[in-house]
């Protein structure tokens, strides 16, 4: 009698647990690239220690990266970027989080290419903006990654450009983003 | 009923244990902590005339010109000042991500220095905390001009030492002060003046805008001297930085950019307004 009354609770919490732990790939090392082309010059950096989650079960996305962790060529414009463009002490991080639809065979980790459509919200020096993009997600053997491209326009994110400079930052930045996920428990 | 309220009360228990459904909160608390250091204390190797904690990074190369002009209450026949003009360049060159070693030219007493520089502590929160950066500073001084004022004038007659030990602190956003402990040895010195000056340094940043900051310095001798014909080198500046580039406005009483002569020589009374008005002009490459 006592043990079927605890039965169901039982049942209950093993199902919204596994239902929570189930489906959800976390990295800790995904890498980010922005490049920036101008006439006077091109500029890349790389972020090699950006955070991201995805959840095949709900088809939901994450993003979070410090700023201070791009890596760039001249250390002096890496002073720069953090200092006078994304003010970093203020503004530290930038994320996204977004949805998209889980096709049939990626939620049951098929081996394969996926492409999906994603839309979301990205947030850059503190200013919240609508991102729609494709991302090609890639099974193979049970390891899950994820690459992705898309613009951002600096104006968009209240990222000022002093006029003596515009000849050398790209008014909209090239962003690639590329994960290897691991199981998340 | 009573199994019902049992199964409502682990539905939320569980549920308040994988309370994380928004993912981007999940990866708030998955984000390690990591040493933050505190970014461009000060723009430039100068504020005025004397060095802040800033080094050059790795390979990186600052040409550094530096000049002022004469005083600003000559008057009209000199032009205000700017008919006579003292210039220093230097090559400052960042060895390492903490040391940094430069030579320079000036013209005033045709003067030849050379420093180096060393980074000892940088201002960091998170993992590793840090409330100031610490830089030491050596540097030698060769005037090559003649003297009139010594009746011997050998090489070391020329040669003057300075040792620097800069403390700053990026208050916040905006502010930035730092501390300077200065020990200057001359090695021929006048009557009445004393081989070895300890100063201490005083000065700030404040940002007024993204690009544009106000800069004031002071050094105050602790060394007493019979010859009391010297001032306490006084300097207030804007600077502007664009890019690679930092260009300073700066109004000081002292002439020489040399570490010696603007601590211990400064001859000009700030108050009176014996006031020199100069550039520098920093390019790194």
């Amino acid at each position: 009698m006592k043990l079927s009354k605890l039965f169901l609770p039982l049942t209950l919490l093993l199902i919204t647990a596994s239902v929570h732990a189930q489906g959800r790939y976390l990295t800790r090392t995904g890498h980010v690239k922005f490049f920036s082309t101008a006439p006077m010059e091109d500029i890349v950096a790389h972020n090699n220690k950006v955070l991201s989650i995805v959840d095949l079960a709900k088809g939901e996305v994450a993003v979070d990266m410090l700023m201070k962790s791009f890596e760039f060529e001249k250390k002096l414009m890496q002073e720069h970027f953090n200092e006078n463009y994304m003010e970093s002490g203020k503004y530290p991080k930038s994320t996204f989080k977004g949805k998209f639809d889980v096709p049939a065979g990626l939620k049951n980790m098929d081996n394969g290419t996926y492409e999906v459509d994603v839309t979301g919200e990205i947030s850059i020096h503190g200013v919240k903006k609508p991102l729609a993009t494709k991302a090609t997600l890639t099974v193979d053997n049970g390891v899950l990654s994820c690459g992705l491209v898309f613009n951002v326009k600096v104006k968009d994110h209240d990222i000022s450009i002093p006029k003596v400079v515009v000849k050398n930052i790209a008014e909209v930045v090239e962003v690639t983003a590329s994960f290897n996920f691991e199981v998340y428990k | 009923m009573k199994r019902i309220t049992i199964t409502m009360l682990f539905v939320l228990c569980t549920t308040g244990i994988y309370a994380q459904d928004d993912l981007l909160d999940l990866l708030n608390d998955e984000q390690e902590e990591s040493t933050d250091y505190v970014l461009a204390t000060f723009k430039g190797q100068r504020l005025i005339n004397g060095h802040t904690v800033v080094t050059r990074k790795t390979s990186e190369l600052e040409f550094l010109i530096s000049h002022r002009f004469g005083r600003v209450n000559s008057g009209i026949k000199e032009f205000f000042g700017l008919d006579a003009a003292n210039v220093r360049f230097s090559l400052e060159y960042g060895l390492t991500d903490r040391i940094t070693a430069g030579i320079g030219r000036n013209s005033l007493q045709k003067v030849y220095d050379g420093f180096i520089k060393y980074n000892l502590l940088r201002q960091s929160t998170g993992k590793t905390q840090m409330p100031i950066t610490v830089t030491g500073l050596s540097s030698i001084a060769i005037r090559t001009a003649d003297s009139f004022e010594f009746a011997e004038d050998d090489f070391n007659s020329k040669v003057s030492y300075t040792h620097q030990l800069l403390i700053a602190r990026k208050l916040n956003d905006k502010v930035s002060v730092q501390v300077s402990p200065t020990y200057v040895h001359r090695n021929k010195i006048l009557e009445n003046q004393a081989n070895d000056i300890f100063a201490v340094g005083l000065g700030g940043r404040v940002k007024l805008t993204q690009r544009l900051a106000l800069n004031a310095e002071y050094f105050y001798r602790l060394t007493d001297e019979l010859d009391n014909s010297f001032n306490d080198a006084i300097g207030v500046g804007l600077e502007i930085e664009t890019g690679g580039h930092v260009f300073h406005l700066n109004f000081t009483n002292a002439r020489s950019m040399a570490e010696r002569a603007f601590i211990t020589e400064t001859t000009g009374d700030f108050f009176n307004g014996d006031i020199h008005f100069g550039f520098n002009i920093s390019r790194v490459f």
